[in-house]
């Protein structure tokens, strides 16, 4: 705990804030952030997920007091996070199996609350094939029972820690191990796959919102509005895998924010089922620009290539623009 | 005090009187009604403080059960059968993790085919996951069996699973004595956790451990269940000091002193053994009773004690290893070993097939003249089992088994063509 | 041991009827155990619950298969279910009907039990009158306190009080009371007509 955090440079502007006043800049310009995430975990050069985890969990330490307990799913964070003897978790962190992190949630909620410690807060965490998949039954009911548990789902659109097969997060196109880019129709089918901030809607919780490691701020300012909220809580954050995504480990921010401007994900705040925040898109990018950087989506480009995927997906980033209202109406 | 009450309302009494702090448990036969009469305990304030969740499946019962105890709180949770399978996964994790759980299993059938009636295949197929195992012979030893399983999970921090007879225990209305609040709270101290999910000093809990150690903490769990062969019967002898009467340890004989003939079993069905024994014993018959109390820890040297002085030993029980023979009978020959006698294993009972008192005694008349065969399957019709294979033999679609099986019995109308 | 089989049809609350049997015996400071027959439930199936009553501790857990007292709640299970079988030949019946043994077409079976124990009391009828509803398993336990003298009308009482609560419970136990009083009055008459 006294050792000095070391502040390593990634290629953004988000860590400094000299400019701001003290009381506007991020947790993680903090020498004082609880770095929770400790440094010397085995993560991969630039896993966006290590990123989002010690974004996240340390805004919520702040939030709370450094009152906090998390607990997580089987998966990379999980994994790279506790080689043993080693962990890097610098709060109270459990981690039980694949499919039961928002029930272990619920448990240690109940808990507190039944011993009056309920100023002590609870994090379920995961990646997305333990909360789209695996763990969406718990999930649901953690939802429907409102318990007090901020769910937080680092979406890096794959299985990666077991070999990067597919998910119900998979994006059409995509390729996996089990959605090989071979034969008539390359990657992931269109037509499948689950949308959980829109599931978590339907659910009518408190509050559900959807951020990227792109821009450090929001991701912490969600959280915080989060940490002051009680009942059932989810935050979606995209994070690009360097490793499943075929993209270079210095991309990962990059594509982040590529993702927020083409449209693709949709980057916005819900409170009981109704939206209530987007964060605009500044300067819209058509997908290709998304795409391009990531091997996974290498069969949609070349001669002659997929340009009929291409556009499918286009449309679909159309969709999510005028659905979520993500331009300004002089740009739409 | 003394009560005419179910089965079920019985353990609820006796688990609310264990101040549990967090109760989370998924409906199915036959153990509603024990969660209902808790919900209904913390709802009317009877049962405070304590958490009632309404989980959406068994994985999440065991599971929200393993949060509440790595944060601190007394936890417990009920199922049967199918329910207990789906929540393997977090059965194994929570004993592997040292988490003192307490949970009945209102033992039932596993399907396929679907059956909701009693025999013990549930708790036998997690009998290798660490969890201690416990079971009662009565409504009374199942009530008592819950406080003594707090302390003794609490103790040791390992799971305990409370087996009692789904229906003919659950649904049966006996005479219970149930302790008073203040004799229980005396019984039972608050829950100390071993591990702690604490801001004030933050641990990890459920690292990854590879080859290098993982032999070592599974033995961990071994070498607590041998403390467990020791700390069982002082328990059960602290219960009796306090509370009057003989519930639980690791077994009990009956008659079984200079019996040249002993039935094992575990259960409910003890009741009816010791009624048969008797008659037999009145007949002039050498035989006597042991029922096993505590299945895990299996108790290799009191069952060798109990046994050693017998020419044969009768294993009755409600559980069945497909291809093997029995699961109990299995158990006590490991107790046996190098001892002279003559074996018997009687599966019977299955799916809830009734053990009638007159089956038992013909049965343990065949065992005492040596006529029994060394497997026996108590009171199954042959017949129709012939007839199924005969029909399999003669044709490759003979059709779904049940509905085969169920037209022979006539418990299923004409076939509708 | 006293062994009580009692039959009906899912939803006339037979189970019910076995457990507030117990706890009358309860009640009179014995033993009891009751428990229904475990198959599988719905409206209007056949169901069968049991109970047992001692003075000592009961140790087996089978089905009733010879009882001493057998309970019909409803009289069209009689040609449709085998419920006298194993009843002891100095058993006690109770038959839930208007009509008579003769007239239910059950003369020759009557023939093989003591006379003075078997009886036809309208329960449907005094439940509906008592409690708006045709349910008759309290009603039937206040007949067979007065058929038998082994359970008290008071334990009744009492066990139908611990099940339901305030006018449910007050409107039972008149209905069991006037079964009670029907059965007494039936006796007598026998007693008379054999003393005739």
């Amino acid at each position: 705990m006294n050792a000095p955090i070391k502040f390593y440079q990634t290629g953004t502007f988000t860590v400094g804030n000299r400019l701001l006043a003290p009381e506007q800049r991020s947790v993680q310009a903090s020498p004082e952030r609880s770095n929770s995430l400790n440094s010397g975990h085995r993560a991969c050069q630039g896993c966006g997920e290590a990123l989002g985890a010690r974004y996240a969990i340390d805004a919520a330490m702040r939030a709370t007091g450094n009152r906090l307990i998390a607990c997580n799913a089987t998966g990379c964070l999980e994994v790279f996070s506790t080689p043993y003897p080693e962990t890097s978790w610098q709060l109270p962190w459990i981690h039980s199996l694949f499919g039961n992190a928002a029930a272990v949630g619920t448990g240690i909620a109940a808990a507190l609350k039944v011993k009056g410690r309920e100023q002590v807060r609870v994090i379920a965490q995961g990646g997305d094939g333990g909360t789209t998949d695996i763990g969406l039954g718990c999930l649901s009911g953690m939802f429907e029972r409102n318990d007090d548990v901020l769910y937080i789902c680092y979406d890096n659109e794959a299985y990666m820690n077991t070999g990067v097969q597919r998910s119900s997060a998979t994006p059409p196109a995509a390729r996996t191990a089990t959605t090989m880019a071979v034969g008539p129709r390359p990657g992931a089918s269109f037509g499948q796959g689950k949308n959980l901030p829109l599931i978590a809607m339907a659910h009518r919780i408190p509050y559900v919102a959807t951020a990227t490691v792109a821009d450090l701020h929001d991701l912490e300012a969600k959280v915080e509005k989060a940490m002051g909220l009680r009942g059932a809580r989810y935050l979606h954050v995209l994070v690009p895998c360097p490793l499943g995504w075929g993209s270079a480990s210095h991309d990962t921010i990059r594509l982040a924010r590529l993702a927020r401007e083409t449209g693709i994900f949709p980057v916005f705040e819900a409170v009981h089922g109704e939206v209530t925040a987007v964060t605009r898109i500044r300067r819209r990018v058509p997908v290709m620009e998304y795409l391009k950087p990531q091997r996974r989506f290498a069969h949609l480009f070349g001669s002659p290539g997929h340009p009929e995927m291409l556009a499918m997906i286009q449309a679909e980033a159309d969709r999510n623009i005028r659905r979520f209202r993500l331009l300004e109406a002089s740009e739409a | 005090m003394l009560k005419q009450i179910e089965g079920s309302h019985a353990v609820a009494e006796a688990v609310a009187l264990c101040r549990p702090e967090v109760i989370c448990a998924y409906p199915i036969s036959p153990q509603t009604h024990i969660v209902e009469g808790l919900g209904e305990l913390v709802k009317s304030g009877a049962l405070s403080p304590c958490e009632f969740i309404n989980v959406e499946s068994e994985f999440a019962a065991m599971s929200v059960a393993i949060g509440a105890s790595a944060a601190g709180a007394r936890a417990y949770t009920a199922t049967a059968s199918q329910g207990l399978l789906f929540m393997a996964e977090a059965v194994y994790n929570a004993s592997g993790l040292g988490l003192p759980v307490v949970m009945t299993v209102a033992n039932r059938a596993i399907g396929a085919p679907i059956n909701i009636w009693n025999d013990h295949s549930d708790s036998m197929s997690q009998r290798d996951s660490g969890w201690l195992q416990l079971f009662a012979e009565s409504n009374q030893e199942a009530l008592d069996l819950h406080i003594q399983a707090f302390k003794l999970g609490e103790e040791l921090s390992m799971p305990v699973m409370v087996c009692m007879d789904g229906f003919i225990l659950t649904h049966a209305y006996e005479r219970v004595d149930v302790p008073a609040q203040a004799e229980v709270d005396a019984f039972l101290p608050p829950y100390e956790p071993r591990q702690l999910l604490d801001p004030a000093e933050p641990v990890s809990i459920g690292a990854m451990v590879g080859p290098e150690a993982f032999m070592e903490v599974r033995y961990l769990a071994h070498a607590k269940q041998t403390m467990a062969l020791e700390r069982i019967p002082q328990i059960a002898a602290e219960f009796a000091q306090r509370f009057g009467r003989a519930s639980g340890g690791l077994v009990r004989a009956y008659r079984c002193e200079d019996a040249e003939t002993i039935v094992v079993a575990l259960g409910s069905v003890l009741g009816t053994l010791k009624d048969t024994v008797d008659e037999m014993r009145t007949a002039g018959v050498s035989i006597g009773v042991l029922g096993i109390q505590s299945f895990r820890p299996f108790p290799l040297a009191a069952v060798r004690a109990a046994l050693q002085g017998a020419r044969r030993v009768v294993v009755l029980e409600k559980s069945f290893s497909v291809g093997l023979g029995g699961v109990v009978s299995t158990d006590v020959r490991l107790a046996l070993s190098g001892l002279t006698l003559h074996g018997y294993t009687v599966i019977a009972g299955l799916g809830g097939r009734a053990i009638t008192k007159a089956s038992l005694a013909r049965m343990l008349a065949e065992a005492v003249a040596d006529t029994l065969q060394p497997l026996t399957f108590m009171d199954l019709d042959w017949r129709i089992v012939g007839r199924q294979l005969e029909r399999e033999a003669a044709t490759r679609r003979s059709g779904p088994i049940a509905e085969n099986l169920l037209r022979d019995v006539g418990a299923v109308a004409s076939k509708v063509r | 041991m006293l062994q009580v089989r009692i039959h009906g049809r899912g939803g006339q609350g037979v189970v019910t009827a076995a457990e507030m049997l117990s706890v009358a015996a309860f009640e009179q400071g014995r033993h009891a155990q009751a428990f229904p027959s475990f198959g599988s439930e719905r409206t209007g199936a056949p169901v069968v619950a049991f109970c047992r009553i001692d003075d000592r501790e009961i140790r087996l857990r089978e089905p009733i298969v010879a009882p001493d007292v057998l309970i019909v709640q409803d009289p069209t299970l009689l040609h449709q279910v085998d419920v006298f079988q194993g009843l002891r030949p100095d058993g006690y019946v109770l038959i839930n009907s208007k009509r008579s043994f003769d007239e239910l077409g059950l003369g020759d079976i009557a023939q093989r039990f003591r006379r003075d124990r078997l009886i036809t009391v309208p329960a449907t009828e005094i439940a509906l009158k008592h409690l708006g509803r045709p349910l008759p398993n309290a009603v039937l336990l206040g007949g067979f306190a007065a058929l038998s003298g082994l359970i008290t009308l008071d334990a009744v009482a009492h066990a139908i009080r611990d099940k339901f609560a305030g006018r449910v419970a007050e409107n039972n136990v008149a209905a069991a009371t006037e079964a009670f009083d029907y059965v007494k009055r039936c006796l007598q008459g026998l007693a008379h007509a054999q003393t005739d």
